[in-house]
C-alpha cells in the first residue's frame, strides 16, 4: 500500500479470513482484504474494538490462524502457501507475545526449561551456550539470571511479562506480534512493560505488530496506526497523521472517546452530547463514495491516499443514533 | 463542602482480615472516609490495594470462597451497618445501596430474560404488582439507554453486548432508586467507546437521580471527569485524598504521582486538545 523506502520485515496484502458459518450463524469475514507493511525496527499499532478482527489478523499473519486468501510475505517470503516444515522454521522470525500472562507459561516449568525451550526446538544456540543466553534473554527483560530455578507462579504479573517477552526473544527474531501485551497489568507496571519493549527494538532491531484497544498506549508505542473495523482497515498512516488529523468518523469516535487525565476537560467532555455514532459496515459504494469517485467504474479499491502514507477507507457510513 | 449536615456515609477505621484456605489477610487497614448524599467519590489503586474490598466491606459482601472479618464503622444515614442483623442488611443492600461490578456476563442469569431479573428486584423491594413491575422494567430499560425497550425486557443476556448488559446491570442497580451506587471498576471490560457512553450514563443517573456515587477504578483518567473527591489507595491504606482537581494539579503522595504519571495521555503533555 505505502511505498516504504526499505524492503519491508512484513508485507501483508488483500488479507482474509473468513470463519465458515456455524449451525446458527452464518459465514462470517473475520478478516476482510487488509493491507499494510511493517519497516525494520518499525511498530505499527493495530487498534480496533473487540470483534473487529486485529487478534485475527495476528494470528493470520503467524500463520496461526488459516487465511481465506491474500498475501503474508515475511522477510520476503510467502507464508501462507508454503509447505507446515518451513512455517515451522520461519517460526524463529516471528514470535508472540500474549495479553495474559498468567496462562501462558507452563505453571510446570522452571523459568530456565521455557527459556531453553525455544532454544532446543530451532536449535539455534549449541548447547554448551545454552545457560548463558538465557542468563543473557533474563538479563535483557530486565531480571535476575538467578531466577532460573523458580516457577512462574513466584512472579508478579509483570514479572511473568518480562519472562514471556524473554522467550519470545529468544530465538533472535525479527518480528513479533504483541497481542494487547499489557491490558492485564496494572498502570504503572505498564507503563515499565512498553518502556522494555521499547528499549528492545531499539536495542535488536525488532519490528512489531502491536494489538491494542488503548489508543492512549498505541500512541507512546507506535510509529503507524492502521485502525480496523468491523474486519477491514478504516485508517492507516504515522501516529502523528492519525491521532492529530484523524480523518475516517470511525477513527474520530474511537479518539474522542478516550478518556482525558484532566479533570476540567474530562468533565466538560463528558457534559457535551454524547456524539454516539454507530457505524454500518458498508457493502462496495454505489456510485460516486464520500470522495466523489464510483468504484464500481473505476475498479480501484475503495481506498484514498490524502497524504505521503495517510489513508482512508471511503467505506462504512456513521449513522447517528 | 458543609460540615453541618452529616454524611449519607461515613466510615471510620474500616478494617477488613480475609481468611481463605485457613490463610490470614490483612487487606484493609482501619480507614476512614465520607460520602455526603449527592457526592461522587474516586477510590484509586492498583490491583491488591483493598479498593474493592472497601466498597464490598461498605454493603457486607465478601469474594466467593472466603470470609471475612470487617472492623471499625460504616455509618449509613445514621445506621451503624456492620451491628446491623443480616436481614436488614439485605433491605438495605440493592434498595438504598445498590452495586455494579466489573463484569456484565457473570453477574447476570444466562437463563432468565433481562426483563424478569429486573423484575425480581423490583418486587422485591417495593409492594409493586407482576404488571406494574414489567412496565417499571421498561421504563427503566428506556432509562439507562437500550432503544426499543419494550420489546428488548423479553430478550435473554446473550442476546445483549458488552456495554448493553452493563447498561441492564446499570438498571437493575438504580431500579429502587438507591441513595448511593457503588461502581466498581464498571467500564473495565468495555471498549473505549462504549465506556464513553456508560460514563455518561452514570453522570446522567447521578444527576437525574441525586444519588452518590462511589467510583472504583485503577484508572485516573476514567475517574477524572466523574468525581468530586478522590482517594488513593495502597496496601489497604488511604495514601492521599482530596478534591480531584487538587490530586491531579498537586499530588502530595509519590505513590500518586506514579500513578499519574504512568496514565498513557492521547496528547503529549502540553499538547492542544
Amino acid at each position: 500500500m505505502s511505498t516504504p523506502s526499505v524492503t519491508p520485515v512484513l508485507q501483508v496484502r488483500d488479507l482474509s479470513v473468513v470463519f465458515p458459518p456455524r449451525r446458527s450463524a452464518p459465514a462470517m469475514r473475520a478478516v476482510d482484504g487488509v493491507s499494510f507493511d511493517i519497516a525494520p525496527g518499525e511498530t505499527l499499532g493495530l487498534v480496533g474494538e473487540s470483534g473487529s478482527g486485529k487478534t485475527t489478523t495476528g494470528r493470520a499473519i503467524l500463520q496461526l490462524q488459516r487465511s481465506s486468501g491474500g498475501s503474508v510475505q515475511l522477510l520476503g517470503r510467502e507464508l501462507t502457501t508454503m509447505a507446515r516444515g518451513d512455517v515451522r522454521r520461519m517460526r524463529r522470525h516471528m514470535q508472540f507475545v500474549l495479553q495474559n500472562p498468567y496462562s501462558s507459561l507452563n505453571p510446570r516449568m522452571t523459568v530456565g526449561r521455557i527459556l531453553t525451550e525455544p532454544l532446543q526446538v530451532h536449535a539455534s544456540v549449541p548447547k554448551a551456550e545454552m545457560a548463558e543466553r538465557v542468563a543473557q534473554l533474563l538479563r535483557f527483560v530486565g531480571m535476575d539470571p538467578d531466577v532460573v530455578q523458580r516457577y512462574p507462579h513466584a512472579f508478579s504479573g509483570g514479572q511473568r511479562q518480562r519472562i514471556v517477552i524473554a522467550r519470545a526473544l529468544a530465538v533472535n527474531p525479527d518480528f513479533v506480534v504483541c497481542d494487547e501485551p499489557v491490558s492485564a497489568l496494572d498502570v504503572r507496571t505498564q507503563a515499565q512493560i512498553v518502556a522494555l519493549l521499547r528499549d528492545l527494538q531499539q536495542q535488536l532491531g525488532l519490528s512489531y505488530l502491536f494489538i491494542a484497544h488503548d489508543l492512549a498506549m498505541v500512541r507512546h508505542v507506535a510509529h503507524r496506526v492502521a485502525v480496523m473495523f468491523s474486519g477491514q482497515l478504516v485508517e492507516l498512516g504515522n501516529t502523528v497523521q492519525v491521532f492529530d488529523d484523524p480523518r475516517h468518523p470511525y477513527t474520530q469516535a474511537l479518539l474522542d472517546a478516550v478518556p482525558i487525565p484532566d479533570p476540567a476537560r474530562q468533565r466538560a467532555k463528558l457534559a457535551a452530547p454524547a456524539p454516539e455514532l454507530e457505524f454500518q459496515r458498508g457493502a462496495a459504494p454505489v456510485g460516486p463514495c464520500c470522495f466523489g469517485e464510483d468504484h464500481a467504474h473505476t475498479g480501484t479499491p475503495p481506498w484514498h491516499w490524502l497524504a505521503v502514507g495517510h489513508g482512508v477507507s471511503c467505506r462504512f457510513q456513521a449513522l447517528a443514533a | 463542602m458543609a460540615e453541618a449536615a452529616s454524611p449519607l456515609l461515613q466510615v471510620r477505621g474500616l478494617s477488613a482480615q480475609f481468611t481463605t484456605a485457613g490463610r490470614v489477610s490483612q487487606v484493609v487497614n482501619g480507614i476512614s472516609f465520607d460520602v455526603a448524599a449527592g457526592e461522587a467519590v474516586g477510590f484509586v489503586g492498583e490491583s491488591g490495594s483493598g479498593k474493592s474490598v472497601t466498597a464490598r466491606a461498605v454493603m457486607r459482601l465478601a469474594p466467593e470462597g472466603s470470609s471475612v472479618a470487617l472492623g471499625g464503622s460504616v455509618l449509613y444515614d445514621g445506621q451503624e451497618l456492620l451491628q446491623l442483623p443480616e436481614a436488614a442488611m439485605r433491605d438495605i443492600r440493592g434498595r438504598r445501596i445498590a452495586m455494579v461490578f466489573q463484569d456484565p456476563m457473570s453477574s447476570l442469569n444466562p437463563v432468565m430474560t433481562v426483563g424478569a431479573q429486573i423484575d425480581d428486584i423490583v418486587r422485591r423491594h417495593t409492594g409493586l404488582s407482576r404488571q406494574q413491575a414489567r412496565q417499571r422494567s421498561i421504563e427503566l430499560l428506556d432509562l439507562v439507554g437500550i432503544r426499543d425497550a419494550a420489546r428488548r425486557v423479553d430478550d435473554h443476556p446473550h442476546q445483549f453486548s458488552g456495554g448493553m448488559r452493563q447498561r441492564v446491570l446499570i438498571a437493575i442497580a438504580v431500579s429502587c432508586e438507591p441513595q448511593l451506587l457503588i461502581a466498581d471498576e464498571p467500564t473495565t471490560a468495555l471498549d473505549v467507546t462504549v465506556q464513553a457512553q456508560i460514563l455518561r450514563l452514570l453522570m446522567r443517573l447521578r444527576q437525574d437521580l441525586g444519588m452518590a456515587l462511589m467510583l472504583i477504578s485503577h484508572d485516573f483518567g476514567v475517574i477524572a471527569g466523574m468525581v468530586e473527591r478522590v482517594h488513593v489507595m495502597l496496601e489497604g491504606d488511604i495514601v492521599e485524598d482530596g478534591p480531584i482537581d487538587e490530586i491531579f494539579a498537586r499530588p502530595q503522595h509519590a505513590y500518586t504521582r506514579a500513578l499519574l504519571d504512568a496514565v498513557p495521555r492521547l496528547v503529549p503533555v502540553g499538547g492542544a486538545a
